[in-house]
């Protein structure tokens, strides 16, 4: 069990050996980011901005325009709060800057609605240039990380604050723009992003009748179009379950597809419903907002029939 | 060369480029006259005195960099940069038009000698700092220049910069503030007051220095002056004015987003070449 935010901090510190252009910013948060591992290691190649998130975004862009490449991190929330700064001085600039959110929705539990990351996906999604990746495991996450230092252009990464269950043991089974296939199935998928595969995977095990798909969907943009075509293909019904608004991130990205593609089945999304969060024990959060495991059983069921 | 004719012979590129500022500004039928014309002088003085830059070598690692915060003010340095020969001097007819690299905001992606994108206000001195910040770590002793509105900094982010810049050591940092006291809905001190704001800069621990932004001796002193700074940014408060050079659109807030007729460009440029052939 690990928390990907700490896949960061130990992946980032790994990768600043191999690359000595990468610096790291954050704003007041880096013990909860764990841009402070990094900092701690590169002390001179880490900026502390304070509680100043778009200043943090700003010089980013410019850090980067010398060459360098730079990991900005903050909680989901904040850091893609500073939208406009982002969309401007980072997307539209095409600054090579890689955007960290961490302490993604409603997996941060007690600390409540203004802490959760719940419509960072949205936000990012709609930006040209950017890549979206919401990674769902310690591999998988320093995968990404790698992915995204050497990728040229912007890059968000999602992260949980809760520690996951461990998914893979080699960072070959990450390719950004390509889900992954965690069980191969007949007429019902599970696509789940970040913390909720482990949610899929969970629920695919009461419905083993069913025989479901559950894949990975890592990488939010580009969505790995060509994957949720075969899964149409073969499906009467695609659930996706995401810890994110349900408007905007996974369940949309899916949507897309599959309307686009003719898909005749069902589409179910589960996902925060247009809602705000609020305090409380993680798994109690995911059970009342309805994208625990219970509830992908329970719809899933549903929607088969 | 003499400093007097220095100053001459800015003072002429300065007009030369208010020509082609008004001239742009005609042909593309929209835009921001009375803000390019406030800061001309300024940048030119960065671009043909200051700056470690050359027009060939757009790219060259070690150039000093300029970051025109106030986007909405490019006009100015497309002038100054086909002036230059950074860009052919035919191109600035193309501004604002489809498929133009002269886009209505400064454009780093199309148009790379901008250096950043601006125009959403109050962020590019961030970048600014960004840069001054990555050429510091890396060795390089070049430096960055940047422009801000006086406008623009009711923008919180112009704040947030200002408070990490000295903390950061930032000596290759240089600001020029425009202070022409006009923005779109009005003069600045009506609008959001701004006053005092070399008290405010000085308080976040800048060094500060007050000129008149349209006298060259006193924009090129105050660049000596920074050059010594071993430790603080430099802010340059310019006390500037809107529409400078082209009598009718001076202290007039109406010309700050509206683009001379046919009739008015004729009478301003005839005004701005009288002044070259004296």
């Amino acid at each position: 069990m690990k928390a990907t935010r700490d896949s960061f901090g130990e992946a980032l510190k790994d990768l600043g050996k191999e690359f000595p252009n990468i610096v790291a910013l954050d704003a007041d948060l880096s013990c909860s980011t764990k841009s402070a591992i990094f900092a701690k290691e590169f002390p001179e190649r880490f900026f502390q901005m304070g509680i100043a998130e778009s200043n943090m975004v700003g010089t980013a862009a410019g850090l980067a325009f010398t060459g360098l490449i730079p990991f900005i991190s903050s909680f989901g929330a904040f850091v893609a709060g500073r939208y406009e700064t982002i969309r401007v001085s980072i997307g539209y600039s095409d600054a090579n800057v890689k955007i960290v959110g961490t302490h993604a929705g409603l997996g941060i539990g007690e600390d409540g609605y203004t802490q959760m990351g719940l419509e960072d996906l949205n936000v990012m999604r709609g930006l040209p240039n950017m890549t979206v990746l919401n990674p769902s495991d310690d591999v998988s996450t320093r995968a990404a990380v790698r992915f995204a230092a050497t990728h040229e252009g912007p890059v968000y990464l999602r992260l949980t604050r809760q520690k996951l269950p461990s998914l893979y043991r080699s960072e070959d089974v990450f390719t950004a723009g390509r889900g992954i296939i965690l069980k191969e199935g007949k007429e019902l998928a599970l696509i789940g992003t970040g913390a909720s595969v482990h949610d899929a995977l969970q629920a695919s095990e009461e419905l083993s009748e069913f025989n479901p798909w559950v894949v990975d969907m890592h990488t939010i943009k580009p969505i790995d179009r060509a994957l949720i075509k075969s899964l149409a293909h073969s499906c009467k019904a695609i659930l996706t379950v995401e810890d994110h608004n349900v408007i905007g991130g996974l369940g949309s990205a899916v949507a897309e597809v599959l309307a686009e593609e003719g898909f005749s089945g069902k589409l179910v999304r589960l996902g925060v419903q247009d809602t705000f969060g609020e305090s409380g024990d993680a798994s109690a959060l995911y059970d009342k907002f309805g994208i625990s495991a219970k509830h992908v059983v329970r719809r899933a069921q549903e929607v088969m029939g | 060369m003499p400093n007097s004719e220095l100053i001459k012979d800015l003072e002429r590129i300065a007009d030369e480029c208010r020509v082609d500022i008004i001239e742009m500004l005609h042909e593309a039928g929209s835009g921001h006259p009375g803000t390019s014309l406030s800061a001309i002088d300024i940048i030119v003085a960065l671009f043909c005195k200051e700056m470690k830059w050359d027009p060939e070598k757009p790219e060259w690692a070690d150039r000093d960099r300029f970051i025109l915060s106030k986007g909405h003010g490019v006009p100015a340095l497309y002038a100054v940069l086909a002036k230059k020969g950074a860009i052919p001097h035919e191109e600035l007819k193309t501004l604002r038009k489809i498929n133009s690299r002269l886009q209505g905001h400064p454009d780093r992606v199309k148009l790379p000698v901008c250096e950043a994108s601006t125009g959403s206000l109050g962020q590019g001195l961030s970048i600014a700092q960004g840069i001054a910040m990555g050429l510091k770590l890396q060795k390089s002793h070049s430096r960055v220049f940047c422009m801000l509105g006086d406008g623009e900094t009711q923008e919180g982010q112009v704040w947030e910069t200002a408070m990490s810049a000295p903390k950061f050591k930032l000596n290759n940092l240089i600001v020029f503030l425009d202070n022409n006291n006009g923005q779109i809905d009005g003069h600045v001190d009506e609008v959001m007051d701004l006053a005092p704001l070399a008290d405010k800069w000085r308080s976040f621990k800048w060094a500060v220095h007050e000129i008149d932004g349209h006298n060259f001796d006193e924009i090129l002193d105050a660049l000596e002056v920074a050059k010594k700074e071993t430790e603080r940014p430099t802010l340059i408060l310019a006390k500037t004015v809107k529409g400078k050079g082209v009598s009718f659109m001076e202290n007039e807030i109406g010309w700050h987003g509206v683009t001379p007729d046919k009739e008015q460009t004729e009478q301003a440029v005839s005004e701005i070449k009288g002044r070259l052939n004296a």
